[in-house]
């Protein structure tokens, strides 16, 4: 069975927010508000969707999903 | 020290692609069909007014601009018709790197999503004291008696000021950002007159502190030093300024697009989940706001070259309908799925009061929509629309109830 990874790249987050509204589950915020993955990034399953909404929601293009 | 003069003496704009001017009357009305011209004609238009200033419309280069800090300097942020030499100081929209991170990480912790969660119901409340002075009559100006009100009274909240000095910031924000562009004496009395109350009110946090925005600003620190009171008062500057006729002018967006659309009122009303996405699409197709930047190094975009010492204007907005980047980017699709637009800005300068922004949007559509949800437009009166830096409507004449269409 295949798992899935989500990343944000803290070089490129600016804060948007958009992933912590889309998936609340797999990213948090720091007291800057800016995001990363929650945890080592792990998708639990029923949670693929959330995750695919977060990536193409990033306005700077900061999350990055791999498939293992 | 330049004079402007050019006060309702503009030339009409004859070709766009090399003499544009956001300030003539048909940008105003509709810039819309402007923008898609130049995109697929001149998708980076020049003009010699404004002292020498691009317009980009495509996406990618709206982007790639916003990115590049080392050629486009955010020293100045707005396209006037004269330069004031030093510009205006609202940092940190108006610093560059490496300055800029520890300026916007004073501000930054203000206005996380935790912080904003906490004025939410205040503002819901005054969204509903807003509409119950014109609920008896059937009819109200959406933009003059709703939207504008809403976030001049939650900044004046946050900051620590009377509620009451809304109409002052209104009158200032409108001297400086939007006759100020091209009148230099109106801009100068309008900065004048923000600087004086904002100073007198830094004061008074000096001798006793409260739990406000300002008091923040003012004890806020970078390495352990206090701010400049010069610092200090132009990072109130900006937030007195940058949240109250832009969130305005969105609010007054949403409300004229759902007056003029009333499917798509019916339909956030049965579907209020549909509610985020609904936000984000009108942020997309109405964004509000253009920044600006300074050319400070010669640079190309896309094969085309940039000279320093021009102003670009950063049109979110027109990136925002690019077909390149969003498909139907010209139709408003509330359940829009994939929405990377750029109405609060790209990269380092992303708008630090984008949480509080999308907050004050929600609610106010959502509270307007539980008591109003059905309205059209009064065909018997027009929209009418500001002009320059932030374009919103600022007449949105609406019938409801029995009055409606």
């Amino acid at each position: 069975m295949s798992s899935m990874k989500v990343h944000v790249d803290p070089d490129k987050c600016q804060g948007h927010n958009r992933c912590k509204v889309l998936a609340p589950e797999l990213f948090e915020l720091d007291g800057y508000g800016n995001a990363k993955e929650i945890g080592h990034g792990s998708v639990p399953p029923g949670l693929e969707e959330k995750a695919e909404l977060a990536r193409a929601n990033c306005p700077e293009w900061a999350i990055g999903i791999v498939e293992e | 020290m330049t004079r402007s003069t050019t006060n309702g003496q503009r030339p009409p704009v004859g070709d766009w692609a090399t003499d544009w001017d956001h300030l003539d009357p048909r940008w105003r009305n509709d810039p819309y069909p402007i923008w898609d011209e130049l995109r697929s004609t001149c998708p980076i238009a020049h003009t010699r007014r404004f002292m020498g200033a691009y317009l980009p419309t495509r996406y990618e280069d709206v982007r790639a601009i916003a990115y590049d800090t080392e050629r486009f300097s955010s020293r100045r942020v707005i396209v006037r018709d004269y330069r004031l030499d030093p510009p205006p100081s609202t940092p940190p929209i108006t610093a560059d790197p490496p300055e800029h991170k520890a300026l916007k990480q004073i501000l930054l912790p203000l206005f996380v999503p935790g912080e904003i969660a906490k004025i939410e119901p205040q503002t819901r409340r005054l969204c509903n004291e807003l509409i119950d002075k014109f609920m008896s009559e059937g009819r109200c100006d959406a933009a003059q008696q709703y939207s504008r009100n809403v976030p001049v009274r939650v900044i004046a909240t946050m900051l620590g000021v009377p509620k009451d000095d809304g109409d002052l910031f209104i009158r200032w924000i409108h001297e400086i950002l939007e006759v100020g562009i091209k009148n230099e004496e109106i801009m100068r009395d309008g900065m004048d007159a923000m600087n004086r109350y904002l100073a007198a009110e830094i004061e008074k946090r000096k001798d006793a502190p409260r739990d406000d925005l300002i008091t923040k600003v003012v004890s806020g620190k970078i390495n352990g030093e206090r701010l400049t009171d010069e610092l200090a008062l132009g990072m109130l500057r900006l937030l007195l300024a940058a949240g109250i006729d832009t969130t305005w002018s969105a609010i007054g967006a949403a409300l004229w697009h759902l007056a003029r659309v009333p499917q798509d009122a019916k339909r956030l009303v049965a579907e209020p989940d549909l509610m985020s996405t609904a936000i984000e699409e009108f942020l997309r197709a109405y964004a509000p706001v253009t920044m600006a930047r300074e050319v400070v190094k010669c640079a190309e975009i896309n094969g085309h070259p940039i000279e320093a010492g021009n102003m670009v204007l950063l049109a979110f907005p027109a990136a925002n309908r690019d077909p390149a980047m969003f498909p139907d980017a010209d139709r408003v699709i509330i359940d829009r799925k994939e929405n990377r637009h750029a109405a609060f800005s790209l990269g380092i300068h992303r708008c630090i009061g984008s949480n509080l922004a999308r907050m004050e949007l929600t609610v106010a559509v959502q509270e307007w929509l539980k008591r109003i949800p059905d309205f059209c437009l009064d065909p018997a009166r027009p929209v009418t629309w500001s002009e320059g830096t932030v374009r919103g409507p600022r007449s949105v004449p609406i019938l409801f109830g029995k009055a409606a269409c």
